[in-house]
C-alpha cells in the first residue's frame, strides 16, 4: 500500500455508515381521506379530479369523476355541495370551489362530446329500474357498466324526475340535463317512458328481471288543513313547477302567496316572480335560521324580490282571495308558538310547499317490507325487506337531494351486482381523515375563491335564464389549484428536500417516494414539512 | 431584486418541488440529480439544521457553477461530523485546516486557482457562527476587505455546538447555553451583547452579502446562486436550528427555523456593494413567545417573571421589521 505521508486507511465514503440505525421513528407515507371526499353522498373522489384539474388534464379530471357521479354538469348547478362545508382550505381562507369546478367539467365534456366508457362483458343479468330520477339514472349507469342489461320504466313522458318536474330551469338548462341523461342512455340503457309500474312484482316477474331498484321519488304534495271557501285557489308547489314543463304554463294571479320554508317554496315563489306576480310572498312557520332551504337559495330569492314573512302561519282563506296570518313566537325550546296576533294578505293563489309523500302504490301486498313515516326501510346494502327488490333516493329514509339520490344509486348498483352473483359487495376500509391540523399550511399562498358570475337582475326576474353563471378555463384552473390535496400526496418534493440525510428517494413523476430505511434516522422534519399530511411517524418495532 | 414573483402552482412556490413548474422553474433540491454535496451517512445529529443548510447552499453553488467548487471548511460540527476519518460526506473537493483561519486558507486556495489560470473553479469557505464570528473573525475581515473571489457561509446555529453548546458573540440574548445558564437574575445570554456579522460584512461593501434560513430554500437557493454571479468577497449567513443546543425537537428545525424569520427575529435580506438591496417579506407574521417557546434554552422565559424579558425579544423582532422593511408584499 502506497499512501501518502501519516496515512495508514484508504478514504472511504459516509456511506458505509448506516444511520437508520439511530431509528426509534419511522416515517411512513400515508393516503389520508380527504374530507371533501368524506362529505361527498356520491362518494366521489373530488381531491382525486382535482389533481388532474390542476394540471389542465380536464378530460382525465372528468374520466375519474363519471366514475361516481355520471352528471358533472347536473352537479355542478344543483348539488348543495356538503365538500365544500367540509373543506379544510375553509380554514385557511375560504372553501375550494369544488362545485364550480365541476360544472366547468362537466359543460367542457358536453362541448366536447365526451362520452362514457363502454359498459363491460356482458353478464346475462337483467335489472329493472323504476323511476328516471337521479336516482334511477344512477343506478342504470353503474348496473350497465357492470355488464347487466338494464331497463327503466318511467311513469312520466321525459326521464330526470325532479330535476325537470320540479328544479326550474334558471337553475338548471334542460338542454345540459337532456344531454346528461342521453350519454347514459347511450351506454346502452333502455328506457320506456309514460308508463306507471302499477305493480312491482308482476313487472319483474314479466320482464324476467332478476333484481329491481325502486326510485320512485316523492312527488304528492303534502296537504295542510286551511279552512278556505270554495272559490279559493290552492294548488301545490310540485304540480306548480311540473306544470312549468308542460305547454300552458300555470296560471298563479299576480299577488302569490307561498306557504313552506324549503327549497321547494323557494323555487315556486321565483318561478311565480318570473310568470309576472308583482308580489311573491313565502309565509313561514319558523325563523331564517330554522329554515330547511338554504342560505344562498333564501339570499338569491330575496335579490328578486321575493317577500319573506318569518314566523307566521296561514289559518284560513276567507272569500276568494284574503288569507288570515298568525304571528308566532319561539318558546324556551325554540318552537313557534301562536300569538293570537293576526293580520290578512291578499292572496290571487296560495302555493302549499310543504313537502311531499311518497306514492307507494306500486309495493301494495309485497312481503316483508318495512314502511316507517310513508319511506320504505332499506338494509346497509340498499335492499327493502323483500329479496331483490332494492330502494334508493327520496323514497328511502334521509336526506332528499340529487346527490344523495345519485349516492343511493351507485351504492345499490354495487349490491345488486355483488349480490346477483350470490356475494356480499364490502366497501374497501376507509382511510382516516386528513383534518386541517395534518396539514402544514405555510407552503400555501394565499388565493382567494372565485366567485361566479350572476345574470343580471333584470332577467333574473323576467326570463328563466340560468341565474348562475361558469367559470372560464382560466379561473377553474386557478380554483382547481386552490385545493391543498388533503392526506394525498401531491409530489410537491418537500420530504425529498427537508430530509437532512438524503434518506428520501424520489421514484419520479407518478411514481411518489421511498424512504430509504439505511439513512433515516427518524427526525420527523419530512412529516411535519409534508403540507398536505401525507406522512406518518410511526414508532420503530423492536 | 429579481426574485421570481410567486405564481400560483396550488402551493405558490414555497414547496421544494411541484410538478405544476416548469423543470428550470424548479429549485435546486427538486432535482432528482442535484449533487447531494453532503451525502448520507454523515454522523449529524436527528434533525440537524446544519447538514440540511450545509447541503442546500453547496448543491445550490454545485448547480451555478456547473460543479465546479473547492469547500473549505472551519472546525465545527459541520466538519465534525462530515469527516471522521477516514470516511467523508463531501461529494466535492473538501479541505479542513483550523478552527479559526477557514477564510485565510480559502483565500490561499482562490490565489493558487488565479495562479493556475483555473479559476473558473470557485471557492467556497464555510463554518459555524463560533468559527466566524468569533475567532475567526479577523480572517474573515480581512478576506472581505482585500476582496479575495470567496464565497464565505456562515452556519448560524448560535453557539457553540460541536464543545457543548457554549455561547458565542452570535448567541442571542437570554438563550440559555452551557456558559449562560438560565440562572440568577438575569437569566441566559445577557442582553445587548454579540455582534451582527451580516451588517459588518456589509460595511466592508464587499460585492454581495445576504442572509437566509433552512426555512425558505428558495430564497436560500436564490442568494446562493446570485452570489456565484460576482466575483470578489462575498458573504451569506445562514440561520440553521440545532435540535440538541437550542432543545428543540428533531421534527421541528424547519418549524422553528420558519417562526424566527416569521416573527422578524431572523430578518432575511441582500445587499450589494454595502447597500441593501431588498428583504424577503414576512408571510405569515408570528409573535416571537411562538418562536421562543418552542426552545428548551428559553423556557425560563416563560416563568414567571419572564415577562419583561419576553416583550424586550419582541420589540427587538419590531425593530427588525421596521428596520429591514419585512412586512408587506413582495419585491
Ligand atoms: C322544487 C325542488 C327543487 C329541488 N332542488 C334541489 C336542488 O337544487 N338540489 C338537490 O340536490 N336536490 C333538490 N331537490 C331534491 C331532489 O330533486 C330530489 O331529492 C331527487 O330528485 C330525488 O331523486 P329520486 O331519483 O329519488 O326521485 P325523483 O327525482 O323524484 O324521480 C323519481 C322518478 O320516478 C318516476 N316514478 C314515480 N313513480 C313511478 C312508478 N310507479 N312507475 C314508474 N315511474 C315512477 C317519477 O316520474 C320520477 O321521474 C329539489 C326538489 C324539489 C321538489
Ligand atoms: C483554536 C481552537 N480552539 C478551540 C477548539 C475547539 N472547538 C472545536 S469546534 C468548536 C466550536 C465550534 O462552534 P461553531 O463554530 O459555532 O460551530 P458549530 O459546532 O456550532 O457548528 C470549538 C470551540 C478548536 N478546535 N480550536
Ligand atoms: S383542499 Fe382539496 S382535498 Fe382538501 S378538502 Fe378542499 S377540495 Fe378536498
Ligand atoms: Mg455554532
Amino acid at each position: 500500500m502506497d499512501k501518502p505521508f501519516a496515512i495508514t486507511l484508504d478514504v472511504g465514503t459516509s456511506l458505509a455508515n448506516k444511520t437508520g440505525s439511530w431509528r426509534t421513528t419511522r416515517p411512513v407515507y400515508v393516503d389520508r381521506l380527504p374530507p371533501c371526499n368524506d362529505a361527498c353522498p356520491a362518494g366521489e373522489n373530488v381531491q382525486g379530479w382535482l389533481f388532474h384539474a390542476e394540471a389542465g388534464d380536464y378530460e382525465a379530471a372528468w374520466r375519474l369523476l363519471v366514475r361516481d357521479n355520471p352528471m358533472p354538469a347536473v352537479m355542478g348547478r344543483v348539488c348543495y355541495h356538503p365538500c365544500e362545508g367540509a373543506c379544510n382550505r375553509g380554514t385557511i381562507d375560504a372553501a375550494v370551489g369544488i362545485n364550480s369546478v365541476e360544472r366547468f367539467l362537466g359543460d367542457l365534456a358536453i362541448r366536447r362530446g365526451w362520452r362514457l366508457d363502454a359498459p363491460a362483458e356482458s353478464t346475462g343479468k337483467r335489472v329493472l329500474v323504476v323511476g328516471a330520477g337521479p336516482s334511477g339514472l344512477s343506478a342504470a349507469y353503474h348496473l350497465r357498466r357492470a355488464g347487466h342489461a338494464v331497463k327503466i320504466v318511467e311513469a312520466g313522458p321525459a326521464a330526470g324526475g325532479m330535476m325537470r318536474f320540479g328544479i326550474p330551469k334558471y337553475r338548471l338548462p334542460r338542454d345540459v340535463l337532456d344531454t346528461e341523461i342521453r350519454r347514459i342512455l347511450d351506454i346502452g340503457v333502455e328506457i320506456e317512458l309514460n308508463r306507471k309500474v302499477t305493480d312491482v312484482r308482476a313487472e319483474r316477474e314479466a320482464g324476467g328481471f332478476d333484481a329491481a331498484f325502486l326510485a320512485v321519488g316523492a312527488h304528492i304534495g303534502k296537504r295542510a288543513y286551511i279552512p278556505a271557501g270554495a272559490a279559493a285557489r290552492i294548488v301545490d308547489a310540485v304540480s306548480v313547477l311540473r306544470g312549468m314543463e308542460g305547454e300552458e304554463k300555470p296560471m298563479l294571479g299576480r299577488r302569490v302567496v307561498v306557504y313552506g320554508g324549503g327549497n321547494t317554496a323557494i323555487d315556486v315563489a321565483r318561478t311565480a316572480k318570473r310568470l309576472g306576480a308583482t308580489e311573491a310572498i313565502i309565509v313561514y312557520r319558523r325563523t331564517r335560521e330554522k329554515m330547511p332551504a338554504h342560505d344562498f337559495e333564501v339570499e338569491e330569492a330575496l335579490q328578486e324580490g321575493v317577500l319573506i314573512k318569518w314566523l307566521s302561519t296561514i289559518k284560513n282563506v276567507a272569500g276568494e282571495a284574503t288569507l288570515t296570518v298568525e304571528k308566532m313566537a319561539l318558546d324556551d325550546k325554540g318552537y313557534p308558538q301562536p300569538t293570537g296576533e293576526f293580520e290578512t294578505l291578499e292572496a290571487d293563489s296560495l302555493v302549499l310547499a310543504l313537502g311531499q309523500d311518497v306514492d307507494l302504490s306500486l309495493l301494495d301486498g309485497v312481503p316483508g317490507l318495512v314502511i316507517r313515516d310513508g319511506v320504505v326501510e332499506v338494509g346497509p346494502n340498499m335492499m327493502t325487506g323483500h329479496p331483490g327488490i332494492f330502494a334508493g333516493g327520496d323514497m328511502v329514509p334521509s336526506e332528499r337531494t340529487v346527490t344523495v339520490a345519485v349516492g343511493h344509486g351507485k351504492q345499490a348498483a354495487r349490491h345488486i351486482d355483488a349480490w346477483l352473483s350470490g356475494g356480499e359487495w364490502r366497501p374497501p376500509a376507509r382511510h382516516e381523515i386528513a383534518k386541517a391540523e395534518n396539514l402544514n399550511p405555510w407552503y400555501y399562498a394565499d388565493a382567494p375563491k372565485t366567485v361566479r358570475p350572476m345574470l343580471d337582475a333584470l332577467r333574473r326576474t323576467s326570463t328563466f335564464d340560468e341565474v348562475q353563471g361558469g367559470l372560464d378555463e382560466g379561473n377553474a384552473l386557478f380554483e382547481a389549484r386552490r385545493c391543498l390535496s388533503c392526506g394525498n400526496c401531491f409530489e410537491c418534493d418537500n420530504c425529498y428536500g427537508v430530509c437532512p440525510d438524503n434518506a428520501v428517494i424520489k421514484l419520479g413523476e407518478g411514481r411518489r417516494y421511498r424512504f430509504n430505511l439505511d439513512y433515516c434516522k427518524g427526525c420527523g422534519i419530512c412529516a411535519s414539512e409534508c403540507p398536505c399530511g401525507a406522512i406518518r411517524m410511526e414508532p420503530e418495532r423492536n | 431584486m429579481e426574485m421570481q414573483t410567486v405564481r400560483f402552482y396550488q402551493t405558490g412556490t414555497f414547496t421544494v418541488g411541484n410538478r405544476l413548474l416548469a423543470p428550470h422553474e424548479r429549485s435546486v433540491q427538486a432535482e432528482a440529480q442535484r449533487a447531494n454535496a453532503l451525502t448520507s451517512g454523515h454522523r449529524a445529529c436527528q434533525g440537524c439544521g446544519e447538514a440540511l443548510g450545509a447541503r442546500y447552499a453547496i448543491d445550490a453553488a454545485m448547480r451555478a457553477t456547473g460543479g465546479k467548487i473547492v469547500a473549505v471548511n472551519a472546525t465545527g460540527c459541520l466538519e465534525v461530523f462530515s469527516t471522521p476519518y477516514p470516511e467523508t460526506s463531501w461529494q466535492i473537493p473538501w479541505i479542513h485546516s483550523l478552527f479559526g483561519n477557514a477564510a485565510a486558507v480559502a483565500s490561499g486556495v482562490a490565489a493558487a486557482m488565479r495562479r493556475k489560470g483555473t479559476d473558473d473553479v470557485r471557492v467556497i469557505a464555510q463554518g459555524g457562527d463560533g468559527g466566524t464570528t468569533d475567532i475567526g473573525f479577523g480572517c474573515l475581515s480581512g478576506m472581505f476587505e482585500r476582496n479575495d473571489d470567496v464565497l464565505y457561509l456562515c452556519y448560524d446555529n448560535e453557539a457553540y455546538m460541536n464543545t457543548g453548546v457554549q455561547r458565542s458573540s452570535a448567541t442571542p440574548p437570554a438563550a440559555r447555553t452551557a456558559t449562560t445558564p438560565a440562572m440568577g437574575p438575569e437569566p441566559g445570554n445577557v442582553f445587548g451583547t454579540g455582534k451582527n456579522v451580516p451588517l459588518i460584512a456589509v460595511a466592508h461593501q464587499i460585492p454581495y452579502v445576504a442572509t437566509a434560513s433552512v426555512a425558505n430554500l428558495r430564497d436560500l437557493e436564490y442568494k446562493v446562486t446570485r452570489a456565484m454571479e460576482f466575483r470578489g468577497a462575498r458573504y451569506v449567513h445562514i440561520h440553521v436550528p440545532c435540535p440538541l443546543g437550542w432543545g428543540s425537537a428533531p421534527a421541528d428545525t424547519i418549524k422553528v427555523a420558519r417562526a424566527a424569520v416569521e416573527s422578524g427575529l431572523f430578518p432575511l435580506f441582500e445587499a450589494v456593494n454595502g447597500e441593501i438591496v431588498s428583504s424577503t417579506k414576512i408571510r405569515r407574521r408570528t409573535p416571537t413567545a411562538d418562536y421562543l417557546r418552542l426552545q428548551k434554552r428559553f423556557a425560563h422565559l416563560f416563568q414567571p417573571g419572564g415577562e419583561a424579558r419576553l416583550a424586550h425579544i419582541q420589540a427587538i423582532a419590531e425593530r427588525n421589521i421596521v428596520k429591514f422593511g419585512l412586512e408587506g408584499t413582495g419585491a
